[in-house]
């Protein structure tokens, strides 16, 4: 046999396939599906507060146990009329601000150093852990008597609250690079820096948002712990003087707008997850 | 038996490395001579194990050698550079960039074109390697075939006076395989890159090299050589060419011989059918 005609590569037989990952179904899907979570997940929290109306309703318990959650929502709405509200929110919110502000850059700082340079991790390894399994706000004491009964405390402990899960977060990132990812780089003759900045950075993300997003949970426990043992305003002291004087919808509209803070906080980080994320296939 | 001309030359290489787990020296591989010629396929073979996957990272610079020389247009290989670029086994691509991103990444990281050359550059290696409407998609749409190519493109894009391919069918199934191994003489045979090619797949070799070496098992050396003179271009029916065939027998055997276990042994625990 001769060896003759070159045959035109034809790659179609791999090219024409469906991409490898995206989501299929056999049937398809109604068009119904699309609103699916928000329509199911909308009809259990009304469920849920209908049942706790009823349960409350029904007076079995006096309102200072057990208000319903119409007592809340008046309460909610008479604490934005009388306008105090507005310097509560204001202190906490500066005291999240500059709290989680500074754990981010420390966090994010710390926590790729510690990624990068092992020597640098094994350093601060016993320090982070320390921390890490300690709870800081029983450290509160100590910043009252360091920093009195104004905003710094507080600072103090969401600082301490966010900056580990974040240190550990970003540091974990950093560590799971892909090894054959790395050479590849090096391969190519890549620079330490650029290495750093085009794969090691863009494949942290996703761990260091993880950590942003535990970070928030941290920041709002410390600024209600916080508020609660000391502080002249803030929605903790707000919870605080309610619960003490026995005016329990309004300390339960307090611990609602903790909540919903939390939960805007959260989406909007997980907004900035799936930008980030829009190249991996849905997995469900 | 070393020819001036030689683009790669090897000379007596020994690769060591040390255990972690069991603090002990291991000699991948001993004495590896070989030249590869400018504009030459040259596939090396092996029983696996037997460190020519190791021998390549060597000559892409990502690990020392431990003896020997190794030498490339007359100059001594001591870390990655702008004159190999390597086609690796698993594609390697980053996920959070498209195909164009990841073809430009060699350069990128070489830093030897500006962002719009690249650019540039990079769309007409993706139409070379049958890759044209997919600049936009990213890696985990592709199927492994693809990835392979774009890994490829990556390597074609840095322009190299050395290709070096470490298995890198290895892991496609079998028709895929073989439409890649066609792709890739037909976009070598535009550029007469010289280029090393690491395989277990004997045909595979046979079917793209001028010659085929053959390394003994670990540590690893060169056992023999085989001068393929099948002409070219060569489509996918040479590989049932007698020729082909006995040069596939010739190099089986050379193999069976380094395996831990001799084919016969096999064979002969094998019950009576």
């Amino acid at each position: 046999m001769s060896i003759q005609s070159w045959e035109p590569a034809a790659p179609t037989t791999t090219l024409d396939r469906p991409p490898a990952q995206e989501r299929r179904s056999v049937v398809k899907p109604s068009p119904f599906k699309q609103y699916e979570p928000v329509v199911i997940g909308t009809l259990s929290v009304v469920l849920a507060l209908a049942a706790w109306q009823l349960v409350a309703n029904a007076r079995i318990y006096s309102i200072l146990f057990v208000p319903g959650p119409w007592d809340v929502a008046q309460a909610f709405v008479k604490l934005f009329q009388t306008g105090d509200i507005w310097l509560d929110i204001g202190t906490s919110g500066a005291e999240i601000g500059i709290g989680y502000g500074m754990a981010v850059v420390a966090g994010l700082a710390l926590g790729l150093l510690m990624g990068w340079y092992t020597r640098f991790q094994y350093a601060l390894d016993p320090f982070v852990n320390f921390f890490y399994s300690t709870p800081r706000i029983v450290l509160i004491p100590l910043f009252i008597l360091w920093f009195g009964i104004e905003m710094q405390p507080k600072i103090a402990v969401i600082f301490l609250g966010a900056l580990f899960p974040i240190i550990i977060n970003t540091m974990a990132g950093v560590r799971n690079t892909e090894a054959a990812l790395l050479r590849v780089a090096r391969s190519f003759g890549a620079s330490d820096a650029l290495i750093f900045r085009r794969v090691v950075l863009p494949g942290s993300v996703p761990f260091i948002l993880t950590g942003f997003r535990l970070g928030v949970g941290h920041a709002l426990t410390g600024v209600v712990v916080g508020e609660l043992i000391a502080a002249k305003h803030g929605v903790g002291q707000l919870i605080a003087i309610a619960g003490q004087t026995f005016q329990t919808p309004k300390m339960l509209a307090g611990v609602i707008l903790i909540a919903g803070t939390g939960m805007l906080l959260t989406t909007m980080i997980q907004r900035v997850e799936n930008r980030f994320q829009s190249w991996r296939p849905q997995i469900r | 038996m070393y020819d001036r001309s030689a683009k790669l030359a090897a000379k007596g290489v020994v690769i060591e490395y040390w255990l972690q787990r069991s603090r002990s020296l291991f000699t991948a591989v001993k004495g590896v001579d070989l030249e590869v010629r400018p504009g030459e396929l040259l596939a090396i073979v092996g029983p696996s194990g037997c460190g020519k996957t190791t021998f390549l990272n060597a000559v892409d610079g990502l690990i020392p050698i431990a003896g020997g020389s190794l030498t490339l247009d007359g100059r001594e290989i001591r870390s990655p550079g702008r004159d190999r670029a390597m086609v690796f086994q698993q594609p390697g691509l980053l996920p959070w960039r498209t195909v164009l991103g990841n073809v430009i990444f060699g350069v990128e990281a070489q830093g030897t074109m500006s962002k719009s050359e690249a650019v540039a550059r990079a769309r007409q290696q993706i139409e070379l390697v049958g890759l044209k409407g997919f600049e936009d998609a990213y890696p985990l749409e592709l199927s492994g075939g693809m990835q392979q190519r774009v890994n490829l493109a990556r390597a074609l894009l840095t322009d190299p006076e050395m290709l070096l391919l470490d298995e890198p069918f290895a892991a496609l199934d079998a028709q895929t395989r073989e439409m890649m191994q066609l792709e890739l003489l037909k976009i070598w045979s535009q550029t007469r890159k010289t280029a090393l090619f690491i395989t277990h797949d004997i045909k595979e070799a046979i079917y793209l090299a001028d010659r085929v070496i053959v390394f003994t098992r670990r540590p690893g050396r060169v056992k023999n050589v085989v001068d393929i003179k099948l002409s070219r271009p060569r489509d996918l029916r040479v590989k049932r060419d007698p020729q082909f065939l006995t040069y596939e027998d010739e190099i089986w055997e050379s193999i069976q011989e380094e395996l831990a276990v001799p084919a016969e042994r096999l064979i002969a625990g094998v019950p009576a059918a």
